[in-house]
């Protein structure tokens, strides 16, 4: 077989002859780059989705080497997000890789949304991946209506394209990224649905006739998603990468081999459970780089309120198995609900000082100080 | 290098088939040519007139036909004074060399020397004209950070030698020859200061390999108290993501009483190397009052790295680790993660199309970790001087079940089982190591006696906790409820420790007896209280 190899069809195989001619470009994917592509939208083949011109200039290579690791830095800028689930509890970091964990019907896409035009970035590219065509124009139109389409770049496969052109989206994005990065800039990439992208993975590896490692995925799923999240980078001398991604959990099962390996990969993840960000499950690995230089009480704040939420919801269940409720358990009931609606609720869009106020309140309200355990 | 080309024949992702005419070995090093670079390679398989190699680059852009220099030699490290504080990739590259060359990326075909060639080492001689070597003796020593490194006869030439001339005290390069030595033969052969080693095959030039010893101290409670490690032992920390795997061996590469500690990232994030390596310059080690990194080795091949160089890197590691053992020093090396390697491993097999045993790992994978994990181990050599290497290593279970192939087969052959547990966690009980699945051979720095009270103390706090969740506070005795109290009280105030306190995260095991002194105090009172509430 040393004459033979194996080729994807991006428009699909369907209706190619056995006698058809194959012609080799005698290069890899590429991808133009240049200041041309803000506020255009592309295909997973990179050609143009709107009806803008194909471009054809400063062609650059895609899926490119790794960063050195000694050349890279310890992160250290906040990215604001207006989320207190996030600002105070998760920190968001600058060149940080994050997934959203979330099921089918969650509203993780208005989150992405929200982040990227709260977000203080130079740059927005968003990959779509299996993206309902609906989900494509709300990203569009919203970004238009907020004045963004012109800082962002868009890479759009959706779930009538061939499933190749999915599998290109995340290199696309990321290798755009990284020259918007190198001028330096900041640059925000989101990745929606990687789920759809580890899937396509999965479909191609099958057709390859790969064994599967575990329940039908490539022993390779690990190896793939790391190669791409760790295009997340802060370059010492020049912008950034962060990326947000949404990763749909197959059956809400965190150790189904999607979400497992993406955890595994990246610095912490965001669960949207019940339209909000779960304060348990969810962690921001890089959190402790920058919430010391915020405010001095911030650590406070989210220790306390994370340790009496717990109580909370211990509570909640002793509730419900119909224990006697104690006055201290009453006092948590009336904690646990202005969490939830104060803080938690997703219509919550307050500067991190603000969040820090309202917490302070929130427990001032609920509990005599010696109760929170916080030093004066 | 060997006139020996051979020409690419089939390409699989980073395996490629070379067809060739002179004969080639297992485990030989072969370069790819492509335009002017030079992908390295290793041959894994050798069938008739073609050999299957991983190549650890990117093989983007090979095309059947290009020609394969093979070097005769197998896949090795370099030796030598120079090795503490570098930052290797998992073929031994320094990186931050490479990045002095090529900048922010990382770029294939780039192969740097490991040790500096310029810089000058005070070497002492330790043999004179006449004295009779062989293999692994020193003939001199120069100063390495915190203590003498040794020159050593190279570990490959068998048989004795008599010294025919050694180097006078004074500064040399690492390829300066400083003696030059007679075989029984009279044939003569000189040695500078570094030599090469191939990584697949353990340096095991000692007298005898010894049971692992005394502790060998993390500054952990949980770990030296409950569940310690020996120096020479072997132990191992699965647990699912976000469990704390990473930041314990930061921990432990820290402030673990050892001599030599080598950090192999295999296969995880890149960003948190860069924490031990901008962090450790800064941190003074209080053994030797001097920076932590003077004793420290990174070897650095993460998830985006070449894959099959991931799998040489625990290799590349170990033997570092061997190296220094043979200097009568204690080596800790700290694998994250193993499970990484063992999918390399998965990966290759794959590709080679070898019938596949459970999730695909190869059939051969329990004897690959055994073999690994075997190079551990304390020695004596014939002047009674003792050296060892420890070796820990995480395991990254998929989906957080430790029945996995990986975890079991590390399970078979560590001495020591530090499984982290979501539910600890997730509670922020750090480190998550859990009190009551977790095991070990080896013998804790404190008391048998209480330590076996305390342990009782846990598991029935334990059951009595269970018990609390179905039937509540009011459905168990006063009894139970002081059991459970106290084994809430030993969590907090002995097996939690925060990583990221200045004085909580290392305790030292003299202090750890004292203190465990106290607890036990406290572990053994009768209590008598008629209410709970006061019991809290
Ligand atoms: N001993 C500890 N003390 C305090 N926090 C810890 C400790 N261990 C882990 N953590 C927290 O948990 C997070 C994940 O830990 P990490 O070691 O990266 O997990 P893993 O390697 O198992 O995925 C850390 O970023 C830190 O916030
Ligand atoms: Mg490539
Ligand atoms: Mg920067
Ligand atoms: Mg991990
Ligand atoms: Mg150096
Ligand atoms: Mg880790």
């Amino acid at each position: 077989d040393r004459d033979m190899v194996y080729l994807q069809v991006f428009a699909g195989s369907r209706g190619i002859a056995t006698d058809a001619s194959v012609r080799f470009l005698g290069h890899e994917m590429q991808v133009s780059f240049s200041d041309n592509l803000l506020g255009r939208v592309f295909t997973g083949s990179g050609e143009p989705r709107d009806r803008g011109p194909t471009l054809t200039e400063n062609v650059i290579e895609i899926a490119g080497p790794s960063v050195n690791p000694a050349q890279r830095i310890i992160p250290r800028n906040m990215v604001r997000t207006g989320i207190p689930m996030i600002d105070v509890f998760n920190t968001l970091v600058e060149s940080q890789k994050l997934p959203i964990f979330s099921i089918a019907g969650e509203p993780y896409n208005p989150l992405l949304g929200r982040i990227a035009l709260q977000a203080e970035v130079d740059a927005i590219i968003l990959g779509g991946m299996g993206l309902k065509h609906d989900d494509y124009l709300y990203f569009r139109d919203r970004l238009d209506d907020e004045g963004a389409l012109a800082r962002s770049v868009m890479f759009i496969h959706t779930a009538a394209d061939p499933t190749v052109e999915c599998l290109m989206v995340p290199d696309l994005c990321l290798a755009v990224a990284e020259k918007f990065a190198l001028q330096d800039q900041r640059v925000l990439v989101l990745l929606t649905d990687m789920t759809n992208y580890c899937d396509a993975l999965k479909e191609v590896a099958i057709t390859m006739e790969q064994i599967p490692s575990n329940r039908g995925y490539p022993g390779d799923l690990y190896t793939q998603l790391a190669r791409r999240y760790e295009k997340a980078v802060d370059f010492e001398t020049a912008g950034s990468i962060t990326v947000l991604a949404a990763t749909t959990m197959p059956g809400d099962d965190v150790t189904h081999p999607i979400p497992d390996n993406t955890g595994y990969i990246t610095e912490g993840q965001f669960y949207l459970r019940n339209g909000r960000i779960e304060p348990f499950g969810s962690l921001s690995r890089l959190k402790q780089q920058v919430n010391g230089d915020t405010r001095d009480d911030h650590r406070t704040i989210m220790n306390t309120m994370i340790q009496l939420f717990a109580d909370y919801r211990e509570t909640l269940e002793k509730q419900s198995m119909g224990f006697r409720m104690s006055n201290w358990d009453s006092k948590l009931l009336k904690y646990g609900d202005r969490f939830e609606r104060e803080m938690m609720d997703l219509s919550v869009n307050i500067p991190l000082e603000q969040a820090l106020d309202r917490g302070w309140r929130i427990l001032a309200d609920c509990f005599a100080p010696e109760e929170t355990g916080i030093h004066s | 290098m060997s006139e020996n080309t051979g020409r690419i024949a089939g390409i699989n992702g980073n395996l490629i088939r070379v067809e060739f005419d002179n004969p080639v070995t297992q485990n030989e090093v072969a370069y790819a040519r492509i335009g002017e670079a030079q992908l390295k390679s290793e041959v894994i398989r050798i069938r008739g007139n073609h050999a299957d190699l991983q190549v650890f680059e990117d093989t983007n852009g090979l095309k059947v036909g290009d020609p394969v220099d093979f070097s005769g030699e197998m896949l090795s490290v370099e030796l030598g004074p120079g090795l503490l504080t570098q930052v290797y990739d998992g073929l031994q590259n320094p990186l931050p060399e490479l990045a002095e060359q090529c900048g922010y990326f990382l770029q294939r075909g780039v192969y740097l020397k490991p040790l500096d060639r310029e810089k000058t080492w005070p070497f002492t001689p330790a043999v004179s004209a006449g004295d009779t070597v062989s293999a692994g003796d020193a003939v001199g020593t120069v100063p390495e950070g915190i203590f003498d490194h040794s020159i050593m006869v190279p570990f490959a030439w068998k048989g004795r030698y008599t010294v025919e001339e050694v180097v006078g005290e004074g500064d040399y390069t690492v390829d300066r020859t400083v003696a030059r030595l007679k075989d029984e033969q009279g044939r003569e052969r000189e040695m500078t200061m570094v030599q090469t080693w191939p990584v697949k095959i353990p340096i095991n030039l000692y007298r005898e390999r010894m049971r692992p010893g005394a502790p060998m101290v993390t500054q952990i409670r949980l770990v030296d108290t409950f569940f310690p490690v020996a120096l020479g032992g072997t132990y191992c920390i699965p647990g699912p993501f976000g469990a704390g795997k990473t930041v314990l061996q930061q921990c432990t590469s820290r402030t673990a009483e050892v001599d030599v500690v080598i950090v192999a990232a295999c296969g995880e994030r890149a960003g948190e190397v860069v924490e031990t390596l901008r962090e450790f310059p800064e941190l003074i080690d209080p053994r030797t009052g001097k920076s932590l990194m003077e004793r420290t080795i990174i070897i650095c091949n993460t998830s985006s790295m070449p894959v099959s160089a991931r799998e040489s890197s625990v290799y590349t590691a170990v033997t570092l680790a061997e190296y220094y053992r043979q200097m009568r020093l204690n080596v800790l090396l700290l694998a994250d993660s193993t499970s990484r390697w063992a999918q390399a491993l998965r990966e290759m097999s794959g590709r080679l199309e070898e019938i596949p045993g459970e999730e695909a790992y190869p059939a051969y994978l329990e004897s690959v970790i055994a073999a690994f994990y075997e190079r551990a181990g304390r020695v004596k050599f014939d002047d009674e001087g003792t050296g060892s290497v420890t070796i820990g290593g995480t395991v990254s279970p998929a989906g957080g079940n430790f029945e996995e192939p990986v975890t079991q087969s590390t399970l078979k052959v560590v001495g020591a089982f530090h499984g982290l547990s979501r539910a600890r966690s997730d509670a922020r009980r750090y480190p998550a190591i859990d009190p009551l699945d977790s095991w070990s051979n080896y013998t804790s720095v404190v008391e048998a006696e209480p330590l076996e009270r305390a342990r009782r103390i846990l598991r029935e706090g334990n059951e009595v906790g269970q018990m609390m969740k179905v039937v509540g506070e009011e459905g168990v005795s006063i009894e139970e409820f002081l059991v459970h109290q106290k084994a809430e009280f030993l969590d907090a105030v002995y097996l939690q420790q925060n990583a990221f306190h200045e004085v909580d995260s290392a305790t030292s095991a003299e202090r750890q007896r004292y203190v465990f002194g106290k607890l036990d105090q406290v572990l053994r009172a009768e209590f008598t209280f008629s209410e709970k509430e006061s019991a809290r």
